[in-house]
């Protein structure tokens, strides 16, 4: 299958600061692609590149197999990390110029039905929600109805509810058979809505994968959690790694039945135990020794 | 140039700025409230010219004719050496004292220096060499003269901070960037940003010139259609000056102060306020190349002396041709972020 999107050694200097550093990407169509990273490791400069929006300081992006021309621009729709929209002019008119600056349009009532814009899609845009100022970027990327849809953090500073909501909007983007690429800082949405990822950090892609084969090709072992308070000082368990937190203690093991005996053995409460699956956040603290969000 | 991308941009533009109340306001408010200050100001006897302190009873006024001279405010003093400082500081063009027969002037204040020959003057006996002749016509009121001016200063704001200030203000906050990922070309919102302004612009001064002329009624020697066309092309100019400064500017401070440093020495040597006659030639050059000056004088001359088209042809060719260079360095100039 050939890539709808297609990167080449990208690489982005800005005066000594190397944003982006080598990039090899290739987004199949109708998959949605997810980019990964903590602030600042060039998340959003490689998005632009992607877009047309920032020059490459070398490499190449191509869209269909071809450099990309004005057939890209009228294809896509693009939701930047921030983006301001004039004063004084409502959702609905917004809608109605973004509209018109392509040959075909979606109809607003199919925008408003799609991103749930109805309750304020006549009020000026400066006294939206944040969570309702995203549906409304939203819409309008999907003004011309993209081929390709690129979200630059789509969710940042959303509470959870909103951040739900909006995970709901791109599910019924995707089943309409869109291409998406997203970036976030958040691996639990990375793991909801993306097919693949990428893990970036300082500018290059660290692993590359579905998310459930990055996990299993990295962990074989599952976590125990228990509050550190159930635990005599010091923790005497020495068969497992253990991960001392600020209150609570993790423990890693392949063999959950032997490392639970040993906790009984001990005279450990188990009253508090949960055991959970490891994540893209554990992935990316074996990958570069760092906290995702520090 | 599509068309249909060029009138989303317009009607938008539109909207923006008729919904913004504050800015709208004081789009018609200022000048307004310009003209109309500068007409009371300058009306009747509202106008003194100089102060003159006068010491003592004022009963020993009757003596001199010179003390109903119009335009001079007396000013009744009983402390000589404080209005003495008065006088130095130039706070009082003269002080005199009736029953000494004896005045003071500041030798440095060229307004004491008149008053002195004034008062020596009213008072001579002999036949006077000069006899004296009325100007004919209708005299041009201060508030005439400077209300062409103001009508293009306040122009020259709009078009200069309406264009330059808001397209910045657009790419700082990224509204820009969001434009250029789209099929938009910047010769489409450019075009949007200038027509947009430019009939804006041109229906606020209407309102301002038609609703201060209900009160102070301004003269009219010429055609309004020559002066529409004056305006109209003065705002052209300017709003392509606008251009230029938005073109790559990405801080709004920084926009501010490149619009101020523009729009004041443009007020200056355009003689908004007074006329240029006989300041340094150096400057009376530098005028020229100034496009206020041109709008001003051409409207001046239409309005007061019943100039036509043809007469002011050359004020017209030169805000033609600085509109054109303009238009091009701003367009040449342009980057979205
Ligand atoms: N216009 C710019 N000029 C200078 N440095 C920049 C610019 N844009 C981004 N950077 C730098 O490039 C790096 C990557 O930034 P960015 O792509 O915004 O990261 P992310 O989106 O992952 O948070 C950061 O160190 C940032 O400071
Ligand atoms: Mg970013």
């Amino acid at each position: 299958m050939t890539a709808l999107l297609e990167t080449c050694r990208l690489v982005k200097h800005f005066h000594g600061v190397q944003a982006v550093d080598g990039i090899d990407l290739a987004i199949p169509p109708g998959c949605c692609f997810g980019l990964l990273g903590p602030n600042g490791a060039g998340k959003t400069t490689t998005v632009e590149m992607l877009e047309g929006i920032q020059k490459p300081t070398s490499g190449t992006v191509r869209y269909r197999g071809e450099p990309l021309g004005p057939r890209f621009r009228q294809d896509i729709g693009i939701m930047f990390q921030s983006t301001a929209l004039q004063d004084h002019v409502t959702g609905r008119e917004n809608l109605w110029m973004f509209g018109n600056f392509y040959p075909r349009a979606l109809p607003v009532a199919e925008l408003v039905e799609t991103c749930a814009l109805g309750e304020f899609l006549d009020r000026d845009t400066r006294k939206l929600s944040g969570g309702q100022r995203q549906r409304l970027l939203l819409a309008i990327a999907l003004v011309n109805d993209p081929e390709l849809l690129f979200l630059d953090e789509p969710t940042t500073g959303l509470d959870p509810q909103a951040r739900r909501n909006f995970w709901e909007l791109i599910h019924r983007i995707k089943a309409r058979g869109k291409t998406v690429l997203l970036t976030t800082h958040y691996m639990e949405e990375a793991y909801h809505l993306c097919d693949e990822i990428a893990i970036m950090d300082h500018g290059r892609i660290i692993a590359q994968g579905t998310p459930r084969a990055l996990l299993a090709a990295h962990f074989d072992d599952v976590v125990l959690q228990l509050p550190l308070a159930d635990f005599p000082n010091p923790i005497p368990l020495s068969s497992h790694t253990v991960i001392q937190g600020r209150d609570t203690v993790e423990i890693l093991t392949r063999d959950v039945n032997t490392a639970i005996e040993e906790l009984l053995a001990r005279n450990i409460s188990l009253a508090r135990l949960q055991i959970r699956p490891r994540t893209l956040e554990d992935l990316f603290l074996e990958l570069t020794g760092r906290e995702l969000r520090s | 140039m599509n068309w249909r991308r060029f009138w989303a941009v317009f009607v938008c533009r539109n909207r923006e700025f008729l919904r913004d109340r504050s800015t709208l306001t004081w789009n018609l408010l200022f000048p307004v409230s310009l003209i109309a200050g500068f007409a009371f100001a300058f009306s009747g006897s509202g106008l003194d010219l100089y102060k003159v302190g006068v010491l003592g009873n004022t009963n020993h006024w009757q003596g001199s004719a010179f003390f109903s001279t119009r335009y001079i405010h007396f000013i009744p003093v009983t402390d000589r050496s404080i209005a003495l400082s008065k006088v130095e500081r130039h706070q009082l063009d003269m002080l005199i004292d009736p029953t000494g027969r004896r005045y003071w002037i500041n030798d440095e204040a060229p307004k004491g220096y008149v008053l002195e020959q004034m008062l020596r003057g009213v008072d001579a006996t002999t036949t006077p060499i000069f006899s004296k002749q009325t100007v004919s016509g209708r005299g041009i009121r201060y508030v005439d003269w400077v209300m062409p001016g103001v009508l293009a200063m306040n122009m020259m704001f709009g078009c200069l901070f309406g264009v330059g200030y808001v397209i910045v203000r657009y790419r700082k906050n990224g509204m820009l960037k969001r434009l250029k990922a789209t099929p938009l070309t910047p010769l489409e919102f450019l075009a949007a940003q200038v027509t947009s302004r430019l009939w804006l612009t041109l229906a606020t001064t209407i309102v301002v010139f038609a609703g201060t002329d209900q009160f102070i009624v301004f003269p009219m020697h010429g055609s309004y259609l020559d002066l529409f066309v004056v305006f109209a092309t003065g705002a052209i100019s300017l709003i392509s000056l606008g251009l230029i400064v938005a073109a790559r500017t990405t801080s709004e401070e920084l926009a501010a102060g490149l619009l101020n440093l523009l729009s004041w020495p443009m007020t200056f040597l355009s003689g908004v306020w007074f006329s240029l006659e006989g300041v340094h030639p150096f400057l009376q050059q530098c005028a020229q190349l100034v496009p206020l000056t041109h709008i001003i004088d051409a409207a001046r001359a239409i309005m007061m002396d019943g100039a036509g088209l043809g007469d002011i042809s050359g004020h017209l060719l030169a805000l033609m041709v600085m509109s054109l260079g303009f238009m091009a360095a701003g367009a040449w100039l342009f980057r979205w972020e």
